[in-house]
């Protein structure tokens, strides 16, 4: 950051960012009609996120593993054969054409996993079945006697305590000294400990898996630059996580955290304070890198009926609201993909500066959630996966007129779906041509 | 009645709850009383939170609370006190190619100390194995849990399976994260719920039902 970026506010941040984004300077589009679509749809987005009536509404279909099963491939294929989802992806872009697009992020590269281990998920052909998509595997990855050791020094407990965890190859890594040692004059005695029997090793196959997600990243980009030369925005620019959920989903587990509630709360909250700190630069990091400020986050334990009001206010939402503010700040959209039943949190999550934040719901009284976040937050969200599953064109037509009519009023919608594994491909084929046609704004 | 260990329990005091427990165990009071006070502790938790007054922490709080006492009451009594006959058995378990426990085990809880018979069969659990159980034990009742998408296609297969053992009076529910009516239809099952009342409301009903 330079000193003029320092002097900006988050306004001024935010429209130089976009701009740049908008020029689109790197693309090289396949023709005129791609460059007019791309930045059509962002001013569109920008409208809507801004709660200015824009053209019609924005439109975008999440998908995870769908473009796979609809083209004949499986999870397993996207996961080691990365050349082989390119294809997919690019046909079902064209043929739902959406107006901003959410590529093959979620789909990891499997060999990077296995050359560390990596044990916070499974995923075909380990653990589950080619066939399944990859599964997050929960546990206490920190003790409930290590929040100590956590805020002293993060980095260190990351290093040497929770990685070896998390990643079985790093298991040498605990038997190295702490890494902030070797800061005085000639006392390099902490070096010695990477001659430990193991420890080059584990280095070599982080060094392995290193690689092997330069690979991927090679293939995401080139695949990235393919689709915006079509002429369709990337949506996502950077990404980063609510941080009770850094805790609860990565560190603690569900049943870990729920009792720190309890048994140590006041460390609990230094935890997710110090979370909240590295959540904003994780997410200003990695928007900054790709030149795009739509910043995501998937939220988890907060949902209604997880915890009580009382504890989603204390524990959940002060960190999130913290890190919201941190990333507008730096001239960034928070793009908040709440998972489970969020109506009872509008009250609190309508506490954010006007036009600055995305609502997506999977599940969520709509009515309630434009009457309460209406005049404050552009609202995402579209047809539920069973009915995309197993429903038929006419109702998954009816629910996104459902969704113009009440959510789209004056703006502040953008319809997208959860992320999709399954669906009809008719079901999601329909979305497009009903919201072009019944989503215009006159 | 020990209603100071009750309260205790109920009003999330772990550290108290454990040491009225072990007060009553040193003064030489029947173990089952603790049990017996830890019961009612339960059903005062598993109320609040049927009625939206407490959630998820609450209940795992109160569960490792149980948990604590029941490990200090546990060497005082004698074997054939430790149970007592329950309610209807039920099988639980979600089903194959999905590996979430969570929402599996809340509604295991809630039944549990709504006093029926929960078999858990754990996660992943292919339909022969639900089949298996079904049999083995004579339960009526099962639930079958799915978070993903991908757990519609083996719902359904597990409620085919069940159906073709000729498990007529056998009643299926299914819950979790991406199901909802569409998907009990789609997948033949008797009952859907959205949460773990849901789930013990089903199941008061449909062991009512079966008892008369």
């Amino acid at each position: 950051m330079n000193d003029v970026q320092r002097k900006q506010t988050g306004d001024q941040k935010y429209e130089e960012n976009f701009q740049r984004w908008y020029a689109a300077e790197e693309i090289d589009f396949v023709d005129a009609a791609a460059e007019t679509r791309y930045k059509a749809s962002l001013r569109r987005l920008k409208d809507a996120i801004q709660l200015r009536v824009p053209d019609r509404v924005p439109y975008m279909p999440i998908f995870q593993m769908y473009p796979l099963y609809e083209h004949g491939l499986n999870p397993r294929d996207a996961m080691y054969d990365y050349p082989k989802v390119r294809d997919a992806w690019k046909k079902v872009l064209i043929e739902t054409d959406p107006d901003l697009y959410v590529g093959p992020l979620l789909a990891y590269p499997g060999r990077a996993f296995e050359a560390v281990d990596y044990r916070l998920m499974k995923w075909p052909g380990n653990g589950v079945g080619p066939d399944q998509t990859y599964q997050f595997v929960e546990g206490e990855y920190m003790m409930a006697d290590e929040y100590d050791d956590f805020l002293f020094d993060p980095t260190d407990f990351m290093l040497r305590k929770y990685y070896p965890r998390v990643f079985g190859v790093l298991e040498p890594l605990t038997r190295l000294g702490p890494f902030h040692n070797g800061v005085w004059l000639g006392m390099l005695g902490w070096m010695a400990g990477f001659a430990t029997p193991g420890v080059g090793e584990a280095f070599e196959k982080l060094v392995e898996s290193a690689h092997e997600m330069q690979e991927w990243f090679t293939h995401l980009a080139s695949l990235d630059a393919e689709i915006k030369a079509l002429g369709y925005p990337n949506m996502v620019g950077g990404m980063t996580f609510a941080p009770f959920d850094f805790i609860g989903d990565t560190m603690r587990g569900t049943k870990g955290v729920m009792l720190d509630m309890f048994r140590c709360p006041d460390k609990l909250l230094a935890a997710t304070e110090k979370m909240t700190r590295i959540a904003i630069r994780m997410g200003v990091d990695s928007a900054q890198e790709s030149g795009n400020p739509m910043v995501w986050m998937f939220l988890h334990k907060g949902a209604g009926g997880f915890m009580s009001d009382e504890q989603y206010e204390t524990f959940y939402w002060p960190s999130l609201r913290e890190l919201l503010i941190g990333l507008i700040d730096a001239g960034l959209t928070p793009c908040v993909y709440s998972e489970g039943n969020y109506t009872p949190r509008l009250k609190n999550i309508v506490d954010v500066p006007k036009g600055k934040v995305l609502y997506h719901f999977e599940s969520v009284d709509f009515k309630q959630a434009k009457e309460v976040l209406g005049d404050v937050a552009c609202i995402l969200g579209g047809p539920p996966l069973s009915m995309l599953a197993t429903g038929s064109t006419t109702e998954v037509s009816d629910y996104c007129r459902m969704l113009i009519d009440v959510v789209g009023k004056d703006g502040g919608l953008i319809i997208d779906t959860d992320s999709i594994d399954e669906g009809k491909p008719e079901n999601i084929r329909a979305m497009g041509p009903v919201i072009r046609e019944y989503g215009v704004y006159s | 009645m020990h209603q100071e260990l009750i309260d205790a329990i109920t009003d999330m005091r772990e550290d108290d709850a454990l040491r009225l427990a072990g007060e009553i165990i040193e003064a030489g009071k029947d173990p089952l009383e603790i049990l017996d006070a830890c019961r009612q502790a339960m059903a005062i938790v598993g109320q609040r939170f049927e009625d939206g007054e407490s959630f998820v922490p609450e209940l795992i709080l109160a569960g490792e609370t149980l948990k604590g006492i029941s490990e200090k009451v546990k060497p005082l009594l004698q074997r054939n006190a430790e149970t007592e006959a329950a309610g209807s058995k039920i099988i639980l378990g979600t089903v194959a190619g999905d590996i979430h426990d969570i929402a599996k085990d809340i509604v295991g809880f809630m039944l549990d100390i709504n006093g029926f018979q929960v078999s858990d069969l754990g996660v992943d659990v292919p339909p022969t194995k639900f089949v298996e159980a079904a049999e083995e034990t004579g339960a009526k009742i099962i639930g079958l849990s799915g978070f993903l998408t991908l757990a519609y296609d083996p719902m359904k297969d597990t409620v085919a399976a069940l159906r073709e053992a000729q498990l007529d009076d056998v009643r299926i529910m299914i819950g979790g994260g991406q199901v909802d009516e569409q998907i009990r239809l789609y997948t033949g099952a008797d009952a859907f719920g959205k949460d773990a009342m849901s789930a013990v409301s089903l199941a008061r009903q449909w062991s009512e039902e079966a008892q008369s």
